[in-house]
């Protein structure tokens, strides 16, 4: 894992102290709410519907064993009792006092973590791969560079105030785990003539206005990424739009100019950039690379899995997946009981999996934009351990990839943007679908569920979306069909007139129902969709 | 009636104007008629709210209910977590909100 250097802890420290004065500020009436708002957000505390909420960048969603402890003690210090995975790989307090800011921020800066980049119209969080290091399937380890991103975009002078905020994401193998290309710029690392290289696509995103990434340069060399990316920052900087906040995002550059013109942009920038000699040295992704190295797995590993028990293999077949590394495989740790919180992780269960970590994965843990967790780095000897201390947590469903592993924004419970809540719906669907065999049989199925149109739940990207509305005070739901955030990336379509709660739960099981009907050998819920098309999911809903 | 609410500037808690002072019970909120967005301006610049803003409720003997389910939600707290809403021991709780 990456480790802070000296101007890493400094920046970070001298931003804590700089917000501390801030706060203190705000809180003797020497500035406004006007005037703090933007530098509250600037380090991730927003004013959500029921307190302050802080936002705490996970970088490409990868954590040591003490940063995550570091989270859950904040978790039952701060705030009560939980933290909020999110889908942006990031983690979410939702009781957060103003006077208590500060010091959140000073003790996250003593495990090197930050809220910064969490807010605002700036480059934020760079995100990636959950599998980054340990897929067999990638060309190389993806968080190099994310890390390099990361130092690039951080307090960027050029790139702090841009139309709107821009995410970028970065992957290195055919299969998308990350749903790269619904980024303002998705990067997937790629390998030609023996070098390394990133295809680069820009102007995807979600929102109210859902755009598929295209491709804009097939093969940018590794030493050239940072120089090509300030090309593409740097058009969409001059041209975006400012007028109209709906309309800022680089997706609608993009789409308004056409893909042709904005490549001609970037490309005659980017000559222009070349000279300027930006691009940073080999040696410091060298540095940084050296952070990411393997790790020391042992060797000589057995590959056997006792599987007497039986809920045991049925967790081993859902949620371990395979590792690179003989002897060792990959743990998906479901955030997604029956009953829960999608995504939500008590002090004690942040703090368990932080141990898991240290004495099981060689002191390394995952967050994944489906608000899920990962060990990366088990031995396969150490699977039913494993399993039994997360069974005792709750923190044992098998359900990864299934319709109950359900993505859900925070909706209406939580958020002030939200027009509807995501959870009790969440809730609702898993309990409707809750028996495993039905699960099991449904095979691959990913639910996605939005508050609103801003589409924090990913519903644009789920074999089922969802999308909450209000109508007329009174939520309501519009249900789509056919997205995916994967290597497939398509955007769902809406199926028609929009329900009440239970009316999308029984809608869902319609289509499902169908699907099971009508799918032929091997096909995915959404196979059977694309093959089929929208009309008899719309007739069997419908009628 | 129309009520005035925002949130705590320094705990950020969820706060309803009560004629008096602020509350955390929307049932002790008051109806603040045409006077609300002068008593916001004036409750901010005192630093005891943050983000005010009237909203219409309705007044019966179950108490004051915003108009609005995003402001009942706020009066109430998460619905799914009955532990942390203002109402922890009412098992029915959840139904005021729709």
């Amino acid at each position: 894992m990456y480790r802070y250097d000296s101007y890493d802890q400094s920046i970070v420290d001298a931003r804590v102290e700089e917000f501390r004065d801030q706060v203190q500020r705000r809180l003797t009436g020497a500035l406004t709410e006007d005037q703090f708002k933007p530098l509250r957000l600037m380090n991730g505390l927003y004013l959500q519907l029921h307190a302050y909420m802080l936002r705490v960048a996970i970088p490409y969603g990868t954590l040591s064993g003490k940063q995550m402890r570091k989270l859950g003690e904040i978790a039952a210090k701060y705030d009560k009792g939980y933290g909020h995975f999110t889908t942006r790989q990031n983690l979410q307090y939702n009781w957060i006092k103003l006077a208590d800011a500060p010091d959140i921020l000073a003790e996250l800066a003593t495990v090197e973590m930050h809220a910064i980049q969490t807010s605002g119209n700036c480059i934020r969080n760079i995100s990636s791969d959950q599998y980054a290091g340990v897929s067999a399937d990638e060309v190389a380890d993806p968080r190099p560079w994310a890390e390099l991103l990361r130092q690039w975009s951080s307090f960027h002078p050029e790139f702090t105030y841009l139309p709107r905020k821009f995410k970028i994401c970065v992957i290195a193998g055919d299969d998308d785990r990350a749903a790269m290309k619904l980024h303002d710029i998705g990067l997937k690392l790629v390998e030609r003539d023996g070098k390394i290289g990133a295809e680069v696509y820009a102007g995807g995103g979600m929102g109210r206005t859902p755009m598929v990434a295209p491709l804009i340069n097939d093969f940018m060399p590794e030493d050239e990424i940072i120089s090509y990316l300030e090309a593409c920052l740097r058009v969409y900087n001059r041209y975006g739009r400012r007028d109209n906040k709906y309309k800022a995002r680089i997706k609608i550059l993009v789409h308004e100019i056409g893909v042709e013109e904005y490549k001609r942009q970037v490309e005659e920038e980017f000559a222009h950039m070349r000279t300027l000699g930006l691009n940073p040295p080999v040696e410091e992704l060298d540095r940084i690379r050296a952070f990411f190295a393997p790790p020391a797995y042992d060797t000589g590993l057995s590959e056997d899995i006792d599987r007497a028990d039986p809920a045991f293999a049925l967790w081993v077949d859902r949620q371990v997946a395979a590792h690179k590394v003989p002897g060792y495989a990959i743990v998906n740790i479901s955030l997604k009981p029956l009953t829960g919180i999608p995504g939500d992780a008590s002090a004690e269960q942040i703090e368990l999996v932080a141990t898991l970590a240290e004495q099981y994965s060689l002191d390394e843990l995952r967050v994944t934009h489906a608000q899920n967790l990962v060990l990366p780095h088990v031995k396969k000897a150490d699977l039913y351990a494993i399993w039994q201390k997360l069974e005792e947590a709750g923190l044992a469903e098998a359900n990864l990839d299934l319709i109950t592993d359900i993505i859900a924004c925070p909706g209406l419970d939580y958020c002030a943007l939200a027009n509807a809540r995501s959870i009790p719906l969440a809730q609702k669907i898993a309990q409707r679908f809750a028996a495993a065999e039905r699960q099991a049989e449904l095979g691959e199925l990913k639910v996605k569920i939005s508050g609103c149109i801003n589409a924090c739940g990913h519903h644009h990207a789920g074999h089922i979306g969802i999308l909450g509305v209000d109508r007329r005070g009174v939520e309501n739901f519009q249900l789509s069909l056919g997205g995916s955030g994967a290597e497939d990336t398509s955007l769902g379509q809406i199926t028609g007139p929009g329900f009440s709660e239970d009316g999308v739960v029984d809608a869902i099981e319609k289509v499902t129902d169908l699907y099971l009907a009508e799918r032929e050998s091997g096909e995915r819920f959404l196979d059977t969709y694309r093959r089929l098309g929208m009309k008899p999911f719309k007739e069997a809903i419908y009628g | 009636m129309k009520i005035l609410t925002g949130n705590d500037l320094v705990s950020g808690d969820v706060i309803w104007w009560a004629g008096d002072g602020w509350s955390r019970q929307v049932g002790d909120s008051a109806d603040v008629g045409e006077r609300g967005d002068d008593l916001a301006r004036t409750e901010e610049a005192a630093l005891r709210v943050v983000g005010a803003y009237v909203i219409d409720a309705t007044v019966s003997d179950d108490g004051v209910r915003p108009a609005h389910i995003k402001d009942r939600i706020r009066a109430l707290g998460p619905t799914v977590r009955p532990d942390l809403m203002l109402k922890p021991n009412d098992a029915d709780a959840g139904n005021w909100v729709i």
